[in-house]
C-alpha cells in the first residue's frame, strides 16, 4: 500500500511536472509543422514567467498575470517570426538569440523593479497564484485508497492549467487534423510551394502558427512562476525549452505521441527527484548532481535511440522566398 | 539573395556587421533608458571601464582572450556545417582536464607540464565534443540539442567532482589546491617587464598570445589546406562532399573535435592563466559569447579577434557599469550579447536591403573612373 | 477540329492576351514589351532558351510576379493580377514542372488545398469527392483519391495537377514543360488529352523547349529570345529547323556529325549489380553491361527507372546490394572504392544536377574546379594548398572548354547553366580518365552549349575513351550513343545498337514492352 500511494503521488508529481513541457511542446509542435523551428522555447517561457509574477504581485491578481505572461510569449514569438519570416534569418539562431536575451532581461528588469536580487516578490496573498481545485468528494475519496486516491490525487487538485493543457492535446489534434486551418498548416511545412500556387499567404499561415506558439508558451511559463511556484526566480526554466523540443522530436510532432513523450520526461524527473537522500539498494546514494543530470541524460539517451527514424515536416527550418 | 544589387565584399563583411552592432546598442540603450539611468552616461562609463587605463585594458584584453578561443571554436565547426552550441561544456571540461594534468604534474618542469596540459585540455574538450558529434554523424540527432543538454550535463559532473572529489580538503567552496608551481602561463605583465615595459597587474596572460596562434593556424586550416577544403565543402554541399570523396559523417565528427579542442584553449586563459586551480563554473558564459563572437566576425578569424575584443571591452566595461551604476547588473551584458546575436546572426537582412540600396545610389552618383 | 483552322468568328476575342508586358529584375530585362495573343479553344506553344523570359512571363499570367508595364487581359477584359489567387480567380491555371504538391497528403487532400470549402474539413472533402469524379469522367482523369501522394508514379501526379487546375474551374491551362518526366508514349498521352481539353473548349499554352512537341499538338507558337518576342507563328507554317534558328538567332546544326564508332576493349564491365534504396526497395536489378575503348554507350529511359541509382552506384556514391563493378582489373565494389579511389582508377563523373552535388553553389570557380581532385599533388605545396596552380589551371580550362566570362574567382553561380556544365565537364575530362560517365549532359544548357558539349563527347570517345551518357532526352541519346542500353523499372530491357534504334521502339521499351512483335 506504502508503494501504491507512492506511485500515485509520483504520477501527480508527472502531471505537474509534464505540464508546461506539454504546453511548450504543442506550442512548438504547431510552429514547427508549419516550417519554423521552435528553438526560443526556453525564452519564451522565462520571459512569460517572468511577466505573469511580476504582473500578479503588482496588479494583485494570478489572471492578470497569465494575461501579461500570453502576451510576453506572443510578443518574443512575434519577434522571432519577424526574424525568421519576414526577415528570412537563421532559425536556430533567432531562437536561442532572443532566449540569451531573455536569460539576462528578466532578472535585469526584476532588479530594477523590484530591487530582490533579480527575483520578483514571492506570491503568497490569496489570488496571487493559481492554486489546486479540488473536485467534489476528494476528499471523501482520499479515505478510500483504492481507486479514491486516484482521484483524488491524479484528477482532482490541479490548478486550471494543468486541466486546460490536457484539454489542449485532443483540442489540437482537432484543429490539426480536421479543420481547413489544420490543412493548410501541415502543408505549408511540407511544401511552401504548393500553398504559394494555391494562392495562400505562406508568411500569414507561419505567423499564425508561430503566435500559437507564443500563447502556450505563455501559459507554460505562467505556469512556472505562478503555479508550481510563488514567483520567478532567474534561470527558472532550466532547460525546459529544449527538453520540450527533445519531446517533440520523439513523439514525430503529433499530439498524442508527443504527450506521451513529455509523461515521459515528467516521470523521470519525478522519479529523480523522489530518490534524492534515498539509498537504492546495489548503487547506494545518487549524488543530487546526478539526479539532476538525468533528464538531459534521457533526452540525448532518446534522439540517440529513436529519432532516427523521425522525419521532421519536409521544409522546416528552410526560409521561404519565391525565387527559386 | 535579393536579386537586385549586390554589396561589394568589405561592405559585406565590415560594414553591415557594424552597422548591426550599432542597432544593437542603440537598443540596448533604449533598455538602460527604461531602467531608468542615462544611456550615454552608461556608454561613457562603459567605454572608460573597458579601455580608460592600463588596468582596463588588461582585463578587457584577458576576457577577449577566452571569447577568442570559444569563438574560433564555434567558427571551425560552423564551417563545416555543424552548429556547436556546447562550447561552454566543451570548455568546461577542457578545463577539466587541464587541472587534472597540473595538479598531477605541477612540480615537473614548465616545459613538461604547460604543454601537456594544452594537450590535455584539449582532448578532454574534444572528448566532449565526440558524443554529439558522433550522434549527429551516426545517428542523425540534431547537434544543437544534443549539445546544449552536453552543457547541462557538463555543469552537473563538474559540480559532483568539484565537491565531492576533487575539493581542496578542509574547505567549503568548490575548487581545487593550487596547481604546482609550473603549472601556469606568465602574467602578460611581467612578460613585458622583462623586455622593460610596466604594465598593470591583471590577469591577462600569456595565453592572449597563443589565442592569436591558434587564430592563425585556424586562417591556415581552413583556407589553406584541403582538409580545411573538405570542411567548407561538406558545409556548404553534403551531396558535393560525397561525390568529391569526402566522407560527411568523417568531417562532421572531425570538425567538432577539432571544435572542443579549441574550446578547451580557453582553460589556458582561466585556469593556467588566471585562477591557477580549479573553480567552479569558470567558463562563466564563454562558450555562448563565442557563438556571437562566431557571428560577428562572420567566421573568419580577423573578424573573430576583433568581435572578441569587443566582448572583452563590453564585459570589462560592463562590471565597472553595474559597479557605478545602481540599476545595472552583470545580466545587462548578456542582453546586449543577445542582441548582437539577434541583429548579427538571424536578423542581418533587416538592414542588408537598405544598405544595398544606398549602396546602389552611391555607386551610381560616384564618378567614372 | 484540326490544327491550324481558324477559330469561327464567335471565338474572335482571345482568352488570353498579353499587351507590352515588360519586367525588370534590377539589370536583367527578363521581358521586353511582350504581345502574346492565345485564341480561345486552341493549344499556343510558347517556346525559347533558358533565360528566354518564358518562366517569368508565365509566372506574370499566373500573379506570381506583377509586370513593370502592359496590361493582361483575360477574355478581352484587363485583369489585375496581383497574386495566384487572382489568376485562379480569373480562370487560369498552371501546372508547373515541379510538382506543386505535398508528398505526404492524399490525393484528395492535395486537390482541395485552398478550396478547402470551409473552416472544417468534413463537407468540403465529401463535396470534392464527387465534383471530382465527374471530372474523372469528363476528361478521362482518374486518379485513386485516397493514396497517399509519395506512393504515385510521376505521371499519375502530373494528372493531379491538372485535376487540380480543372477543379478551381480554369479556362486556361498554363503547362510548364510536362513531358519532362515522361515517356514518349505517356507523352502522347498527354497531347490526347490535351487536345480533348482544346475541344471542350479550353485554352491551352504549352511552354516547352522541345521542338518536337510544338510540332505534334499546337496550334500557334511564340519564340521568345532574350526576353522578346521574335516569332509568331502557326505551327503547320513552320518547321523544328526554323524554330530552332529563331531560338538562338543564328542557325542551328541539331545534331552533330560524327564518325562511326570504332570500339575496342571493355574499360568498364559491370556485373550483375544490384541496388536497394533504404526502403529495401529494388531500385537497379542485375544489370550486366561493358562499355568500351571508343564508343559511347547511351542509357535511355524516364527519369525514375533507376538510371540515376545506376549512375551513383558506378561513381561510388551509393553502395549496391551485390553484384561487381570492374574496372582497370579491379572491382570497385569487392574493394570497397570511394569516388576518390575511382577518381584515381581513371573514372570520372559529371553528375545528373550539378547544382545539387557537381559544384558547391558558394564557391568560385576556380574552388570548383578542384572539387574532387582537392588531393592532387599539383594542387598542393606541402600539406597548403597551392592556390597560384590552381587558378592557372581553372584559366586554362576555361579557355579550353570556352568557359564564359574566363574568370577563375568569379562565383559559379553568376555564370550560365551552360558555362557552368562546360566547366565541370572541363574539370573531369580534363583528369584524363579512361571512362568517363555523364548524367543529363545538357541538361539546363542553352541550344548554342549543347552543340560544344556533344563535340567534346564525341571528341573524347574518338581519343579511345568509354563514355557512358545517361539522359532523359531521347534526341540526345540518339545524337550520342553508338549503343544503347533502355532502362526500365530498374532493369536493362534491351540493348539496341545506333543503327537499328528508332524513337518508337526506344519508347516502348522505355514504357516496359520488352519485344514489340515484329511489324
Amino acid at each position: 500500500m506504502e508503494t501504491y500511494t507512492l506511485f500515485i503521488l509520483l504520477l501527480a508529481a508527472t502531471i505537474r511536472v509534464g505540464t508546461p513541457l506539454l504546453l511548450a511542446a504543442l506550442g512548438a509542435m504547431f510552429s514547427e509543422r508549419a516550417g519554423v523551428i521552435d528553438l526560443g522555447l526556453e525564452g519564451k517561457m522565462l520571459g512569460a514567467a517572468f511577466a505573469s509574477a511580476a504582473v500578479s504581485a503588482v496588479a494583485g491578481s494570478a489572471w492578470l498575470g497569465l494575461g501579461a505572461g500570453i502576451a510576453t510569449g506572443v510578443a518574443l514569438s512575434l519577434l522571432i517570426g519577424f526574424a525568421c519570416i519576414t526577415l528570412r534569418g537563421n532559425q536556430v539562431v533567432a531562437g536561442l538569440a532572443v532566449t540569451i536575451m531573455v536569460v539576462g532581461l528578466a532578472p535585469t528588469l526584476g532588479l530594477a523593479w523590484f530591487n530582490q536580487g533579480g527575483q520578483t516578490p514571492s506570491l503568497d496573498a490569496p489570488g496571487l497564484r493559481f492554486v489546486g481545485l479540488p473536485w467534489p468528494w476528494s476528499n471523501f475519496a482520499r479515505e478510500h485508497p483504492f481507486p479514491g486516491l486516484l482521484y483524488a490525487e491524479l484528477v482532482s487538485g490541479h490548478n486550471i492549467i494543468v486541466y486546460v493543457a490536457a484539454v489542449l492535446v485532443p483540442l489540437s489534434a482537432w484543429v490539426l487534423y480536421r479543420t481547413r486551418f489544420g490543412l493548410r498548416l501541415r502543408a505549408v511545412g511540407e511544401n511552401p510551394q504548393a500553398i504559394d500556387t494555391a494562392g495562400i499567404s505562406v508568411n500569414r499561415l507561419r505567423y499564425a502558427a508561430v503566435v500559437i506558439s507564443g500563447v502556450l508558451c505563455g501559459v507554460a511559463g505562467t505556469f512556472l512562476s505562478t503555479a508550481a511556484s510563488s514567483g520567478f526566480q532567474r534561470d527558472m526554466t532550466a532547460g525546459k525549452g529544449y527538453l520540450a523540443l527533445a519531446a517533440l522530436i520523439f513523439g514525430k510532432w503529433r499530439p498524442y505521441p508527443t504527450l506521451g513523450a513529455c509523461l515521459l520526461f515528467a516521470f523521470a524527473d519525478a522519479l529523480a527527484a523522489r530518490l534524492q537522500g534515498v539509498a537504492l539498494p546495489l548503487v547506494g546514494e545518487i549524488p543530487v548532481q546526478f539526479i539532476l543530470a538525468l533528464p538531459y541524460v534521457l533526452t540525448v539517451l532518446l534522439l540517440a535511440g529513436f529519432v532516427g527514424k523521425a522525419n521532421p515536416p519536409l521544409a522546416v527550418g528552410v526560409p521561404y522566398s519565391k525565387e527559386k | 539573395m535579393t536579386a537586385a544589387g549586390k554589396l561589394p565584399r568589405w561592405a559585406e563583411f565590415a560594414l553591415l556587421p557594424l552597422i548591426n552592432l550599432v542597432v544593437a546598442f542603440v537598443l540596448a540603450g533604449g533598455i538602460v533608458r527604461l531602467l531608468g539611468e542615462n544611456p550615454w552616461q552608461a556608454l561613457r562609463l562603459l567605454v572608460a571601464g573597458a579601455a580608460g587605463s592600463q588596468d582596463a585594458i588588461g582585463y578587457t584584453l584577458y576576457y577577449a582572450t577566452n571569447f577568442i578561443f570559444t569563438g574560433l571554436a564555434v567558427a571551425i565547426a560552423y564551417h563545416a556545417g555543424m552548429f556547436n552550441i556546447g562550447a561552454e561544456g566543451q570548455a568546461y571540461i577542457g578545463g577539466l582536464g587541464m587541472g587534472l594534468a597540473a595538479l598531477w604534474l605541477g612540480d615537473a618542469s614548465r616545459w613538461v607540464v604547460v604543454p601537456l596540459a594544452i594537450l590535455a585540455g584539449a582532448g578532454f574538450g574534444a572528448a566532449w565534443a565526440f558524443v554529439p558529434a558522433w550522434l549527429q554523424a551516426r545517428r542523425g540527432s540534431h547537434i544543437v540539442i544534443t549539445t546544449i543538454m552536453f552543457n547541462f550535463i557538463a555543469s552537473a559532473l563538474m559540480t559532483y567532482l568539484l565537491v565531492n572529489v576533487l575539493i581542496k580538503p578542509g574547505q567549503q567552496s568548490p575548487e581545487t589546491r593550487e596547481f604546482g608551481a609550473h603549472a601556469f602561463m606568465p602574467a602578460m605583465h611581467a612578460v613585458l617587464a622583462k623586455v622593460g615595459l610596466t604594465f598593470a597587474p591583471t590577469p591577462f596572460n600569456f595565453a592572449f598570445v597563443l589565442s592569436l596562434i591558434a587564430a592563425l593556424l585556424v586562417w591556415i586550416f581552413v583556407w589553406h589546406t584541403r582538409w580545411g577544403y573538405a570542411f567548407r565543402v561538406t558545409g556548404q554541399n553534403p551531396a558535393a562532399a560525397v561525390y568529391a570523396g569526402i566522407a560527411p559523417p568523417r568531417i562532421i565528427i572531425g570538425s567538432m573535435l577539432l571544435s572542443g579542442a579549441l574550446a578547451g584553449g580557453l582553460g589556458l586563459n582561466e585556469l593556467l592563466g588566471a585562477q591557477h586551480r580549479l573553480i567552479i563554473d569558470f567558463p562563466g558564459g564563454a562558450g555562448f559569447v563565442g557563438i556571437a563572437v562566431s557571428l560577428m566576425g562572420r567566421n573568419h578569424p580577423v573578424g573573430i579577434v576583433a568581435a572578441a575584443l569587443l566582448f572583452g571591452a563590453l564585459y570589462q566595461g560592463g562590471s565597472q557599469l553595474a559597479f557605478d551604476l545602481p540599476k545595472i547588473n552583470r545580466d545587462m551584458v548578456v542582453v546586449i550579447q543577445g542582441l548582437v546575436i539577434l541583429f548579427c546572426g538571424a536578423m542581418e537582412n533587416l538592414l542588408r536591403a537598405p544598405l544595398t540600396r544606398a549602396w546602389a545610389r552611391f555607386a551610381r552618383t560616384a564618378p567614372a573612373e | 477540329m484540326p490544327p491550324g483552322t481558324p477559330a469561327p468568328a464567335l471565338a474572335e476575342i482571345p482568352a488570353l492576351e498579353l499587351r507590352g508586358i515588360d519586367k525588370r529584375f534590377g539589370s536583367v530585362h527578363a521581358n521586353r514589351a511582350v504581345n502574346l495573343s492565345v485564341a480561345r479553344g486552341s493549344v499556343h506553344g510558347l517556346i525559347g532558351e533558358n533565360g528566354a523570359g518564358k518562366s517569368t512571363l508565365m509566372n506574370i499570367v499566373y500573379g506570381f510576379h506583377r509586370a513593370d508595364a502592359g496590361e493582361v487581359l483575360v477574355n478581352g477584359h484587363a485583369t489585375n493580377l496581383h497574386a495566384p489567387h487572382d489568376a485562379i480567380a480569373a480562370g487560369i491555371g498552371m501546372v508547373h514542372q515541379h510538382f506543386m504538391l505535398v508528398e505526404n497528403f492524399t490525393v484528395l487532400e492535395n486537390v482541395i488545398l485552398g478550396v478547402e470549402g470551409g473552416a472544417l474539413l468534413a463537407a468540403g472533402l465529401a463535396r470534392a469527392r464527387t465534383e471530382l469524379a465527374q471530372l474523372a469522367r469528363d476528361y478521362a482523369l482518374e486518379v485513386p483519391l485516397d493514396e497517399t501522394v509519395a506512393d504515385l508514379p510521376v505521371g499519375l501526379q502530373q494528372r493531379i495537377e491538372i485535376l487540380k487546375a480543372l477543379y478551381r474551374r480554369a479556362d486556361i491551362l498554363v503547362l510548364d514543360e510536362p513531358t519532362a518526366v515522361l515517356t514518349p508514349q505517356e507523352a502522347d498521352a498527354l497531347f490526347a488529352m490535351l487536345r480533348r481539353l482544346r475541344d471542350e473548349g479550353k485554352s491551352v499554352i504549352l511552354v516547352t523547349h522541345k521542338l518536337r512537341e510544338i510540332m505534334a499538338v499546337t496550334d500557334r507558337v511564340t519564340v521568345m529570345r532574350q526576353g522578346a518576342v521574335v516569332a509568331n507563328l502557326a505551327t503547320v507554317e513552320t518547321s523544328p529547323r526554323e524554330l530552332a534558328e529563331k531560338m538562338v538567332g543564328r542557325p542551328v546544326l541539331l545534331r552533330v556529325e560524327k564518325a562511326p564508332a570504332q570500339p575496342r576493349e571493355p574499360l568498364l564491365s559491370v556485373r550483375a549489380l544490384e541496388v536497394r534504396d533504404r526502403f529495401g526497395v529494388a531500385r537497379v536489378k542485375q544489370a550486366s553491361f561493358d562499355v568500351c575503348a571508343g564508343e559511347i554507350v547511351g542509357v535511355a529511359g524516364v527519369s525514375g527507372n533507376g538510371q540515376s541509382e545506376l549512375l551513383e552506384t558506378l561513381a561510388g556514391i551509393r553502395a549496391p546490394t551485390s553484384g561487381a563493378i570492374l574496372l582497370g582489373g579491379r572491382d570497385l565494389i569487392a574493394e570497397r572504392l570511394d569516388p576518390r579511389a575511382r577518381r584515381k582508377l581513371g573514372l570520372a563523373h559529371v553528375p545528373e544536377d550539378r547544382l545539387r552535388m557537381g559544384v558547391v553553389a558558394s564557391f568560385s570557380a576556380e574552388d570548383n574546379v578542384i572539387l574532387g581532385y582537392q588531393d592532387r599533388p599539383s594542387y598542393r605545396r606541402g600539406a597548403l594548398l597551392h592556390h597560384r596552380a590552381i587558378r592557372a589551371e581553372c584559366e586554362k580550362m576555361m579557355a579550353e572548354h570556352d568557359v564564359r566570362p574566363p574568370s577563375p574567382r568569379l562565383r559559379i553561380t553568376a555564370f550560365s547553366g551552360g558555362n557552368q556544365q562546360k566547366l565541370v565537364l572541363a574539370r573531369e575530362i580534363e583528369s584524363a580518365p579512361e571512362v568517363l560517365l555523364v548524367g543529363q549532359p545538357t541538361r539546363g544548357v542553352d541550344i548554342g552549349a549543347i552543340e560544344f558539349i556533344h563535340r567534346r563527347l564525341i571528341a573524347l570517345r574518338d581519343a579511345g575513351k568509354a563514355l557512358l551518357v545517361v539522359s532523359v532526352e531521347l534526341e540526345e541519346i540518339l545524337a550520342l550513343a553508338d549503343r544503347i542500353l533502355v532502362m526500365h523499372a530498374g532493369e536493362i530491357i534491351g540493348e539496341v545498337p545506333r543503327a537499328e534504334a528508332t524513337e518508337e521502339r526506344l519508347g516502348l521499351m522505355m514504357a516496359g514492352v520488352k519485344r514489340e512483335a515484329d511489324a
